[in-house]
């Protein structure tokens, strides 16, 4: 049978972000995906040349405003590992809260586009309105809503009284209940398991061999998360990764969503540990000479950042592997033999942030 | 990160990724940085059981590198992302943009990571020659 090409995006309707795919298809069953990229790409590495390295962690902020706690603290903790500063425990268990927190706000983000991608205005609005709740916690501690710039290298640049933390733990009780109520609503819905279930099976072998990150690796079965690293405060807080073994759509929204109550809990165990004390160590002087890697898990999986220093403040090398591009392979791997019209709620499952890619 | 390094030559290179294959260690990502007017250094990084392994290749401009798709075909993205930032050309790339990765017209040619010297000529062949920062400074191809 005749093959027919495709284009979907950079500007396309179930696209909230540009990317390009070029889509082989034959008789509507996709056979080939060749992705585009680069269509916003802003070298942000390179800004390393013309900055001092603390004024990159307002740089890597803003690598994608969804993650930009995470990119910060990943940031921050290479050079703190290069420089030899003993973060607080205070500011640890900080990074810990708001770190969480931005999982939630990711994750409850995109169960609501997810839901918008197979028509659900409803509970697209349910969570969106949730997720509302979690935005103010991050203005009232913060200041700002998204981009919270909290993280300053030595530990954070805010703090937390009891009273804030005790409201945003009872905040959180509100929002788990909340999240608990839509659950058999997107997890047991017929229509929402006829579009989710079977579609775009990524098996573990293969979520293993294309490098796969974060929630698109758990739900294939495989129990690998940053956090099992215990950075921040981790280490001595409770933690199971959340992991499905279908590795479909279903599977990826359900992991996420579990997720979102997993990071209430560790918040609520981080609220409660969290001891006095500094919130910041003091940093002079420039990264020593040598490199080091970082990894922190962010709502996408997992980020990579490798920085490089030749003894001055402006950094010699900085490089980023976000989530997004690690799990790039994977979705080509699962397009093929899907119906076109499968398509939007296939490449929204694996929540691309095309922001990220094209750093 | 130093002791968790391997430097291989580039007769190595396949070789010693197909051994942290084996080993079951999976493919993270590969950095590019430019080390002087005539070096760029590949750094190959791996993952097992969250340990991390690095493999380094001091490569010279202008040097075809044997690409690592047919071991991890997950790198052919980080690899397209080096031979258009860095203008280091792949033999061997799975699926090869030939430098078109990212946008055509205004990267094309360029090595824009490259501080010291355009490395990749209009065609995308590696040439080796030029001051990289007027280039790109003027937003001309070189």
């Amino acid at each position: 049978m005749k093959s027919t090409v495709i284009p979907i995006g950079p500007q396309h309707p179930v696209l909230p972000e540009p990317i390009h795919l070029k889509l082989t298809v034959v008789d509507e069953v996709i056979s080939e995906v060749v992705p585009s990229l680069g269509f916003v790409h802003r070298g942000l590495e390179m800004l390393v040349d013309n900055r001092d390295y603390h004024q990159v962690v307002q740089v890597v902020e803003r690598v994608c405003g969804i993650c930009s706690m995470m990119h910060a603290m990943c940031y921050c903790q290479g050079i703190e590992e290069m420089m030899g500063v003993e973060v607080p425990p205070r500011a640890k268990y900080l990074r810990v809260i708001w770190s969480e927190l931005h999982r939630m706000h990711s994750h409850l983000l995109w169960l609501g586009l997810f839901a918008d991608s197979f028509g659900f205005e409803s509970l697209f609005m349910q969570f969106w309105r949730i997720r509302e709740k979690v935005l103010d916690i991050h203005e009232a501690t913060t200041g700002n809503r998204v981009i919270v710039s909290v993280n300053t290298i030595g530990g954070v640049r805010k703090d937390l009284d009891d009273d804030q933390i005790e409201w945003i733990v009872s905040e959180l009780k509100n929002v788990k209940r909340e999240v608990r109520r839509l659950g058999p609503t997107l997890l047991d819905d017929y229509t929402v398991k006829k579009r989710t279930v079977g579609r775009g099976v990524l098996t573990s072998q293969q979520a293993i061999d294309l490098g796969t990150v974060g929630p698109t690796l758990r739900a294939s079965g495989v129990a690998r998360d940053m956090r099992q690293l215990g950075y921040a405060a981790l280490g001595e807080l409770d933690f199971e990764p959340v992991t499905e073994e279908a590795g479909d759509s279903w599977a990826r929204c359900k992991v996420r969503f579990k997720e979102v109550l997993a990071s209430i809990d560790i918040i609520r165990q981080a609220a409660e540990k969290t001891p006095g004390g500094e919130i910041a160590a003091k940093v002079k002087g420039a990264p020593p000479e040598g490199e080091t890697v970082s990894r922190v898990e962010q709502p996408r999986g997992e980020v990579f950042y490798y920085i490089k220093s030749k003894g001055q403040k402006k950094l010699e090398r900085l490089r980023i592997r976000t989530p997004t591009f690690a799990n790039i392979p994977a979705l080509l791997a699962i397009l093929p033999g899907l119906y076109l019209s499968d398509v939007p709620v296939v490449v929204l499952s694996i929540d691309p942030c095309i922001s990220c890619t094209e750093r | 990160m130093e002791a968790q390094s391997i430097s291989v030559k580039m007769d190595q290179l396949l070789g010693e990724t197909a051994k942290l294959q084996v080993e079951g260690y999976t493919f993270v990502a590969v950095t590019g940085v430019e080390i002087d007017a005539e070096t760029v250094e590949l750094i190959y990084h791996f993952d097992r059981d969250l340990e991390m392994r690095h493999l380094r290749l001091s490569v010279q401009k202008g040097v075809r590198v044997p690409s690592i798709t047919p071991v991890y075909l997950a790198a052919f993205l980080a690899e397209n992302e080096v031979q258009d930032l860095f203008g280091v050309a792949f033999s061997g790339l799975a699926v090869d943009f030939k430098g078109t990765l990212y946008t055509e017209n205004e990267m094309r040619g360029q090595s824009p990571f490259c501080r010291y010297t355009v490395v990749a000529s209009e065609n995308g062949e590696a040439a080796g020659a030029g001051d990289n920062s007027s280039e790109n400074s003027s937003g001309e191809a070189s």
